[in-house]
Parts: C-alpha cells; structure tokens; sequence
C-alpha cells in the first residue's frame, strides 16, 4: 500500500507566540514537526506494518521545513518530499489544498493520504476535506481506528455524540486523532538514516502548478491581553467550610 | 445581506451554536436556516422559533446519515446561484469537514471558529484565535459568499419564540457519496464541552484517593483505573449539581479514567465554560490553552506549586476527596438541589 503522510511544521507548543510588527513571532522557539501530525505518521506506519507498502511524508514550507520531514523519516516513514517555492508567500487552506493534491498526483498517487486533525498555529483543521474534495476521494475525518481489507478502509470517526463507523474504497484521504494511538519515538538507527538523508524539494513548477492567490488574507493580528489572574487561597478548619466558603465565592460570581 | 445557516444536528439533536449562528445571520440581513436529514418537522418548526426568515430542507433517506460528500454537494448547489453572501456553520467536527469543501466546490475561503464577526462596508471582518489562543487574527474573505464556521458560545443565542412557525421549502438533496455509514458506537452519555456553562474536569490527581481498597484480583493498572473512576464519581456528582458536564486532562484519558471525548486541552477540546473547575490537574501548558478562556478558574489541587493555580481565580490546596463531596453537597444546599 501507497501511504502519504502530510505533515507540517510549527513553532513548538511552549513559545510565547507574539504579534510583531503585524507578523506572528515565536522568539528562538524551536520549530517541530505539528504535533497532530506526528499521529497521521503514527497511523500512516500502523497501515504499513499491517498491509506493507511504504510510507511518504510530505511537506509545504521554507527549506526549514525539512527538519520535520527529518522527525518523520526517524519515526520510520520511506522518504520525503518538500514543497517550497519562494513565490509561496501567503497560502490559505484553499491554496494549500491544491499544492498538496498537484503533489500527491506528480507522486503518481497514493492508496492513502493521512493528515492529522488539525495544525497548532492556523488550527482550522479543514485542509484535509479540502484536499480530498481537489482530488474527488472520500474523506474519512477524525479517525480513532482504522482498518484496510481488500481494497476498501474502514475508519472509527470520533464524533461529538460518539464513534461513527464509515467505509469507503480507496483510494481515500483519512484525518487521525489521538485515540490512533501514540507517536512513536524515532529509533536511534531511525535518527541516524534521517540525518543522512536527501530530501527532494520540489517547486510550484516541479508539480505544474503556480502559486494560489489567497482567497483569505489577515487583515489585523492582535496579542490578546495577558489576563491578570490573582488567585484567591480558599482556606478554613474542615472540608465542610472550606467548600461552604468556596461556593459563596462562586455563587457570588454569577457564572452558575 | 443573504445568509444561509447550517443547522447542524444528530439523530435530530441540534448542536445549540446553531441557533447562535441564526442570530448573527439575522443581525446582518435575511437568515435561511438549511436543514439535511429525515423527519425534520420538529427541527423546521424549531428554527421559526428561533428567527429563520426561511427553512430549506433537503429530506431524503440518503442523508439519514452525514456523509460529508452528499452533504456538501447539497449545500454546494444552494449556494451555487450567487445569490447567497455567506454561509454560516457552528463550529462541529462536521462543519469543518462541510464548510471545507464546499469552499472548494465555490473556489471561496473558510474563517473556522469565529469569536466576533463585524460588517465594515460591505467587507466581513471574522476575528479567530489562532496559535492555540495566543493570538488573535482579523480575517477577510475576497470570495463569495464567504463561508464561517463560528465557535460555540461566543455570540449570543437569540431568543427562542414558541409561537412562531412556518414550512419549510423543500430543495434537492445530491446523494451520491464515496461513503457508506455503517453505524455507531454511542459512548454512554453524549459529552459536549463546547457548548457547557460549567465544566468538571479531573486530572491525574483523581486516581490517587489512599483510603479506597480496589476489589481483589485487579493488578496495578486496573486498580489505577478502578480508583480513578471512583475519583471520576465524585467530579460527576458536582457537575451534575451544578448543570455541567465532565471535562479531563489529557493525563486521565491516556491512563484510561475517561474516554478521549472528555479531554480539554491541545489534542482535546478548546473550551470556554463561564466556570471551570480543576480537579487534580496540575495544569500542563497543553490543557491551559484549552481552558485559560474560561470565565472563571477554580482549581483543587494538593500541590500549591501546581501551574494551574496560575489560571485560576479562586483555588483550594487540598484533598479533592474531601472537597469535592463537601463542595456538591454546599451547592445542593445553596441551589436548594
């Protein structure tokens, strides 16, 4: 089986991500692979130990970006693939969905295409159905638990109400959640061939595509503001009163 | 302006930020609520009630059940006649997948999880938080209509008018998907933090209740697990006085306490209750960006250094096993529960 992990890269969950000069700024934080997508590597291996097959990971960033395609290689994917282009500039999820299906055809196509649920720094968590929809695969979002078996993939979808249970033929386009099960550690052998590895970049003119006016664009970025919150110790003799006090507080704020 | 507002519903229960999506759409012009599924009666006269200028519904046994391909093509096609400047959604693990694609099908943009929506002209400004909540955007979309999915409680849900009714204009339901539903596993009580006023929350802190004697024959980790669902017990107890639901850290769904459904935080849920309440977590930067917006913190932890106490407006440093029966019965004295 043909799987193609999508992945991206983000400033680290600990930055302290400012608006600087209308621009987004993380300071020196380190930038990792998104740490929703180090589950749709999770899955994406899960199928190819289960079915065999191989695993591409595939990227849209600056050169830098390699360093995520490097965290999924050692956690065991094939190869990888960058798309950077300096033309891309600003990429909305609409754009970003057209790069990455111009990619996975100039791949030559995939039984599996994994995303994960969603990125930490736009968050929108729709440039799989997007992608899906460019390339007229079924979409299998949020699965929990999946299952291939002749030719066809059955997913657990983690809903609100609970887990629905969808098929589809492939080949198909999956979004993962956490319930996949944990992202493996990259192994030190693992570590060792990402480092020496060579990762193609390929250019918006590689895949025959040209870069996608934004359809949406920032028009103001804001730093909220940082809110004050003094903690009141809620202390006394026994449980009983701490609690008696403790619900006056609550009551008294009007929130119930 | 022209607003088509997706209700969106399971088995015929509505997410309620839907009808929070009808009154922005009624603030700015004519609201058509569009409703897919079968036997939809109820939900049509339900969305009268809430303000619908007009209900459009597309009954049909082949959208029973969502499948994002058939619904989205549906909603494509209304769209489709230029006539329409904006699609509003509430934010849903469907709506997502819905609003995506039928941006696609438009070549228009997607604003996911709005928290304000202003017209300024006749250009939308959609404000969202982005980078997990440390950053706020002001977006605009230069397509049409623009498409919005809007995060549950942050407009106000207009006021619900029983007396009010009307029918619904049937339209074309596209039925055609590359899907087949196969059923459900329901988890045992529907968990909707999104849309809650208080939320419970328990961390790791829940398991370690000393005085509880596990049943014989459990080894280590299901006498974990057995312990934290006696701890889970006590977290329920006060929600359910206090009208809420149960919320958890990512620390108590990885051991097992509570299904993933529950979790707040970054690989769970972003929630903004008007009171929350901590209970054995320490607070992990990962769940504060899942709760830091709530109105008010309350935080029982034993630990004082605990980072959630960083959050919280009022805190208790203490045994959660004694407070948290102490605190539900106060409330069911108080609220005369």
């Amino acid at each position: 089986m043909k799987i193609i992990a999508c992945i991206k890269q983000v400033p680290d969950s600990e930055a302290k991500v400012k608006a600087e000069g209308g621009q987004v700024s993380w300071g020196d934080a380190p930038l990792v692979i998104n740490p929703f997508d180090e589950y749709a590597v999770e899955g994406a291996l899960q199928q190819k130990e289960a079915s065999g097959g191989t695993v591409t990971a595939l990227c849209i960033g600056p050169e830098s970006a390699k360093e995520a395609l490097k965290h999924a290689l050692a956690m065991g994917a094939d190869d990888a693939i960058l798309v950077s282009d300096p033309a891309l500039t600003s990429l909305d999820t609409v754009g970003a969905a057209r790069l990455l299906a111009a990619a996975i055809n100039k791949i030559g196509g995939a039984d599996m295409v994994v995303f994960g649920r969603q990125t930490l720094d736009d968050g929108s968590g729709i440039t799989a159905a997007q992608t899906a929809r460019v390339l007229g695969w079924p979409m299998l979002g949020l699965a929990g638990q999946i299952k291939v078996a002749d030719g066809s993939v059955k997913v657990e979808r983690v809903i609100e109400e609970g887990r629905q249970i969808v098929s589809a033929k492939l080949p198909a386009v999956l979004s993962v959640v956490q319930s996949i099960g944990e992202p493996r550690y990259p192994s030190f052998m693992g570590i060792r061939k990402a480092s020496k590895a060579v990762i193609p970049i390929w250019s918006l003119s590689d895949i025959g595509a040209s870069a996608p006016a934004p359809i949406v664009s920032r028009a103001e970025l804001i730093t909220p503001p940082t809110r004050e919150v003094k903690c009141e110790i809620i202390t006394g003799e026994s449980p009983a009163e701490i609690a008696d006090k403790l619900a006056d507080k609550i009551i008294a704020e009007k929130v119930l | 302006m022209k607003t088509l507002v997706y209700i969106d519903h399971f088995k015929g229960e509505v997410q309620p930020a839907s009808w929070e999506a009808l009154g922005v759409a009624k603030s700015f012009g004519s609201a058509s609520a569009v409703i897919f599924g079968t036997g939809l009666d109820a939900l049509v006269k339900t969305a009268f009630e809430f303000g619908a200028d007009e209900v459009l519904t597309a009954d049909d046994p082949a959208l029973t059940d969502y499948r994002a391909e058939a619904f989205a093509s549906t909603l494509s096609a209304l769209a489709s006649s230029g006539t329409v400047d904006l699609i509003l959604f509430p934010t849903t693990s469907r709506t997502r997948e819905l609003a995506a694609m039928v941006a696609i099908d438009l070549n228009t943009g997607v604003l996911v999880d709005v928290t304000a929506l202003s017209l300024e002209g006749d250009k939308l400004i959609a404000t969202r938080p982005i980078y997990e909540g440390k950053l706020l955007e002001k977006t605009i979309c230069s397509g049409k209509p623009v498409i919005a999915t809007l995060r549950a409680r942050a407009f106000p849900r207009p006021a619900q008018d029983s007396s009010k009714s009307g029918s619904a204009t049937k339209v074309a339901a596209k039925t055609d998907a590359p899907t087949t539903v196969e059923g459900y596993t329901v988890a045992e009580a529907v968990v909707n933090l999104g849309d809650a006023g208080v939320i419970v929350s328990g961390g790791r802190g829940v398991s370690n209740n000393p005085s509880l004697t596990p049943p014989v024959g459990m080894d280590e980790k299901q006498a974990e697990i057995w312990r934290a669902q006696q701890g889970f017990k006590l977290v329920g107890e006060l929600a359910s006085v206090l009208g809420g639901a149960v919320g958890a850290s990512r620390a108590a769904v990885d051991g097992g306490y509570i299904p993933y459904s529950h979790q707040v935080g970054q690989t769970g849920k972003v929630v903004t209750p008007d009171l929350y309440i901590a209970c054995g977590i320490s607070g992990a930067i990962q769940h504060l960006v899942g709760m830091r917006n709530a109105k008010v913190v309350v935080a029982i932890n034993k630990d004082a250094d605990a980072p959630i106490f960083t959050q919280a407006r009022y805190g208790v440093v203490g045994d959660l096993f004694a407070i948290l029966p102490a605190l539900t019965e106060a409330f069911k004295k108080k609220l005369g529960k």
